[in-house]
């Protein structure tokens, strides 16, 4: 018997009995087969509290790897883009990682909590793909996923909301910072992380301390205004900072079925993540060929002109199309119409006008609009708060 | 201290020496290391009990290349044959056995309607072997990005299928994936003919005459034919002899061979091979590392999966390369009396396997790593045609063992004695007082020959001789045209196309792809 076979067919994260008294609009959906609320009252509230002030998300369904043992490091190296290296005992790295084809099967967070210990943070299942990866590595890989609770605290009251909790020095914390504190006899891990492009940290907790710290943090939060929100104020806070999501602006790659549909790191705009001079990692050839002899596709945030959300819209140059839209919202606090494209080279460099066609409806009325837009070089939303230490006093 | 050579090659098997060989041709500075100290790898000789000398692996020669043969001027170089055409004879305990040789069949036992349709069907299947040999001295076409040379290679393949005429290219589509059992019994009638061929099909694999595939084995063990030999050959002096001969060719060529210097590791510098490093800690550089060992050997050890990507790396661990034969050498005081066989008789190849189901029991053990408990012998008695391998008037009797698995449960060393024993009581079988005559004996299992000569699972082929592991998907997908996979690498021995068995053409092609990429100047 699984240990889950009581529960309904929908997983449940261990903050779900918090979690379903907050969600009043009963608007769940579905993440990697756990229920998780949509919406637990009104998107744009839970949205404003991302940027005004503090919200809570519940990322427990998120796939945690406990990578350890002598050759760790040796091993996410080979493993991921980057250069693993470099992200010393107390940091997080963002990252992501190929097939020997050098398209992404997902990204994802790298913590170094010690000396060859690591925990890798994903999308995507990866158990197979982690252990095939150990070949030749002396490691131990452990699968965390439902031993570890997760949640996301962002906006600019979230350090003040998390230090009357009582994380004394937590305002220290660099971005990508890791640190820990005593929580109830378990240790409650602090990363200065998160998907919202704010000030905001995580937190991680063993599964059954999960509700006392909700709880906890909910008490101490009250004057902070702090606030759960579900996964579509998620889905426009991380449109308006440039955050791709997996599964939706990129496919990840062992989950592609048709051939040409996975995109490769330098076709996401994520040429930064690859460290080319390790002499191998996955996807190291094809990546080096792809540089060489060019990319099929470019990422290009579009600053789409009016206020209609270019989802799902085609991207024109002279009337032909050399693209799709990926992701679009309307983004509030930068009042700009955002969208992520995947644009065929060489069009889609910075500066270049494009066309979106957008289509949108109105009771029942379908209306086509042909947007100008324009490939901008930055996300709309990066605000300094979100860099510095310690954090204004919000 | 460190050495600069154009090429290192891994390992002194004769696909090495015949790699080295054109590549020292065509003016390339060539250092071979190999661990053993003779060269030849598992074309060896060695003394098995004082006075007597066997070979220690391949005991027939049936498939070496023409050309190979003669561009290495082996008859100079000291290659002599003690006999050829040698028929094979299915033993049967009461002397009435079963000869083979080329298209024909004699025995007691035979009838004419079996002689017939067997003159057809090695007919027919010489014709698809003709093909295979034609595909086997050629690199393999790679499926996709397939560059001009590639598509005429797919072209010359399906061209030379659609020259065999629509009846015999329907019969070899049809026939090339099944199994050798099936085959025999659609076309044969005798026991003992079904048993000779499906022996044929099976020799030095990990597989039972009922294992899909097995009509593959077959059509590969008749490209020798096709190669200018009509049943086997052997050598003088054992097939250590071809690989001194080869060896004399190929330092006649300026090569290097260092014997006794056991390779550590291959060496990456940045993200190519670029050297190796030996036991003795001494390390050599080379712009090009050329390995003779088998895949797992050369990437899993020493490369290391580190240094290659996962997917790779996988592939690598999944090629199926469990070796099944074992070696039994027996020192014999006279002549064996083996029934219904005299004198010169004696020198033929002499086949242990009464029926098709007796062998297939016999590799059933192998499945569950178990010994068999009536195995299938293919026997030499070298002496016959060769005296000097034993002391004056002793004789010494060789045989290829199947199925013995890589390890047994307990152990090898719990079940030699046991084997050895249950071996001899075969023979004894065949050659009454057989026993009585054994001044020694020796029996290396598939560990010893993993050991002695390090083919991964003691498997001939360098791994498994299947259709998802020949032409392009040989060694394993990615790694064809004799690349490894690994920048600077390139593979030459029996694990790259077209496979195993004392042919040269592995090493033949490797030398060629190496020299027309230009991948070492």
């Amino acid at each position: 018997m699984n240990a889950k076979s009581d529960q309904t067919m929908m997983l449940r994260t261990p903050f779900h009995s918090r979690v379903a008294t907050a969600c009043e609009l009963n608007d769940w959906g579905s993440w990697k087969g756990y229920t998780t609320p949509r919406a637990y009252t009104d998107v744009e509230l839970e949205y404003f509290a991302i940027r005004n002030a503090a919200g809570v998300f519940d990322l427990s369904p998120m796939n945690k790897y406990r990578i350890a043992g002598p050759d760790a490091q040796a091993y996410l190296n080979r493993l991921v883009t980057r250069d693993v290296s470099k992200v010393r005992v107390g940091r997080v790295g963002y990252t992501v990682w190929c097939n020997d084809a050098g398209q992404v099967m997902d990204d994802g967070t790298i913590f170094h909590l010690g000396e060859n210990d690591y925990r890798i943070c994903a999308y995507a299942r990866a158990v197979d793909w982690l252990h095939w990866s150990a070949l030749g590595f002396d490691v131990e890989i452990v699968d965390e996923s439902d031993e570890v609770a997760a949640l996301a605290v962002q906006g600019p009251t979230s350090c003040a909301a998390l230090l009357a909790m009582g994380l004394e020095g937590l305002e220290q914390l660099k971005p990508f910072g890791l640190t820990s504190f005593p929580f109830e006899g378990e240790t409650l891990m602090v990363s200065r992380t998160g998907f919202t492009g704010d000030l905001g940290y995580e937190l991680w907790i063993a599964a059954h301390k999960a509700e006392a710290l909700w709880d906890r943090l909910f008490e101490a939060g009250k004057p902070y205004l702090i606030k759960p929100f579900g996964s579509d104020a998620l889905e426009l806070a991380r449109i308006e900072t440039g955050f791709l999501q997996a599964g939706v602006d990129f496919l990840p790659a062992e989950s592609a079925v048709r051939s040409g549909r996975s995109r490769s790191p330098f076709e996401l705009g994520l040429a930064w993540l690859v460290a080319l001079d390790k002499p191998v990692f996955n996807g190291r050839k094809a990546l080096l060929r792809e540089q060489a002899e060019g990319s099929r596709y470019r990422f290009a945030i579009l600053d789409v002109e009016g206020n209609k959300p270019a989802h799902n819209a085609f991207i024109l140059k002279g009337g032909n199309k050399v693209g799709t839209v990926t992701s679009a919202a309307w983004c509030p606090t930068a009042k700009s119409n955002i969208a992520f494209a995947q644009i065929e080279m060489p069009h889609g460099a910075v500066g270049e006008q494009l066309v979106a066609e957008v289509y949108y409806q109105r009771e029942l009325h379908w209306t086509r609009v042909l947007a100008p837009c324009t490939v901008i070089d930055a996300p709309v939303f990066n605000p300094p708060r979100r860099r510095a230490t310690p954090p204004g006093p919000f | 201290m460190t050495e600069r050579h154009d090429v290192i090659l891994v390992g002194a098997g004769h696909n090495g020496l015949v790699c080295a060989h054109y590549l020292a041709k065509a003016g390339r500075k060539v250092l071979i290391l190999d661990s053993g100290d003779n060269p030849g790898g598992a074309a060896a000789t060695h003394e098995f009990a004082p006075g007597y000398s066997v070979s220690s692996c391949a005991q027939w020669l049936y498939q070496l290349h023409p050309q190979v043969r003669r561009d290495l001027e082996l008859e100079k170089h000291g290659l002599e044959l003690a006999a050829k055409d040698i028929a094979s004879v299915l033993l049967d305990a009461a002397g009435q056995h079963l000869t083979v040789l080329g298209a024909d069949v004699r025995g007691d036992q035979i009838s004419a309607g079996d002689i017939a349709a067997y003159r057809a069907f090695h007919e027919r299947t010489g014709k698809y072997a003709k093909l295979l040999a034609k595909v086997f001295a050629a690199r393999p076409p790679k499926l996709v990005e397939s560059n001009f040379t590639d598509r005429l290679s797919l072209i010359r393949l399906g061209l030379g299928l659609k020259m065999l005429g629509r009846d015999d290219m329907r019969d070899l589509m049809r026939i090339v994936l099944i199994n050798i059992y099936d085959l025999m019994e659609e076309n044969f009638d005798s026991p003992q003919l079904k048993a000779l061929l499906s022996l044929d099909s099976v020799q030095g694999s990990h597989m039972g005459p009922r294992t899909p595939n097995t009509v593959f084995g077959y059509l590969y063990r008749r490209v020798g034919e096709v190669f200018g030999y009509q049943g086997v050959a052997q050598v003088k002096g054992g097939m250590g002899a071809l690989g001194e001969a080869m060896a004399a060719a190929v330092r006649a060529q300026g090569v290097d061979i260092r014997l006794g210097a056991r390779v550590n590791s291959i060496d990456m510098i940045g993200d190519r091979a670029g050297g190796v490093t030996l036991a003795s800690g001494e390390h050599f550089t080379a712009e090009l590392v050329v390995s003779n060992a088998d895949p797992l050997t050369t990437l899993a050890g020493l490369v290391g999966y580190r240094n290659m990507e996962t997917g790779m790396a996988r592939r690598i661990s999944q090629i199926r390369c469990r070796g099944a034969a074992a070696r039994l050498h027996l020192a014999l005081d006279g002549l064996p009396n083996f029934t219904g066989l005299n004198g010169q008789q004696l020198g033929q190849r002499l086949l242990i396997a009464p029926d098709m189901n007796y062998i297939e029991r016999a590799f059933n053990a192998v499945k569950y790593s178990e010994i068999s408990k009536a195995p299938v012998m293919d026997i030499s008695i070298p002496t016959v045609h060769d005296p000097q391998c034993a002391p004056s008037g002793k004789h010494v009797l060789s045989a290829t063992v199947q199925f013995a698995p890589f390890e047994p449960a307990g152990g090898w060393e719990a079940h030699r004695a046991g084997f050895t024993e249950r071996l001899l009581n075969l023979l004894a079988e065949y050659a009454p007082g057989i026993r009585e005559q054994v001044v020694a004996s020796e029996l290396l299992t598939p560990a010893d020959l993993q050991r002695d000569y390090g083919m991964t699972g003691g498997h001939w082929h360098h791994g498994e001789l299947s259709l998802d592991q020949v032409m392009m998907m040989r060694p394993f997908p990615g790694a064809t045209q004799y690349a490894s996979g690994i920048d600077g690498l390139y593979l030459c021995g029996a694990g790259a196309h077209p496979g195993g068995g004392v042919m040269g053409l592995a090493g033949r092609n490797a030398a060629r792809e190496i020299l027309r990429r230009g991948a070492v100047a």
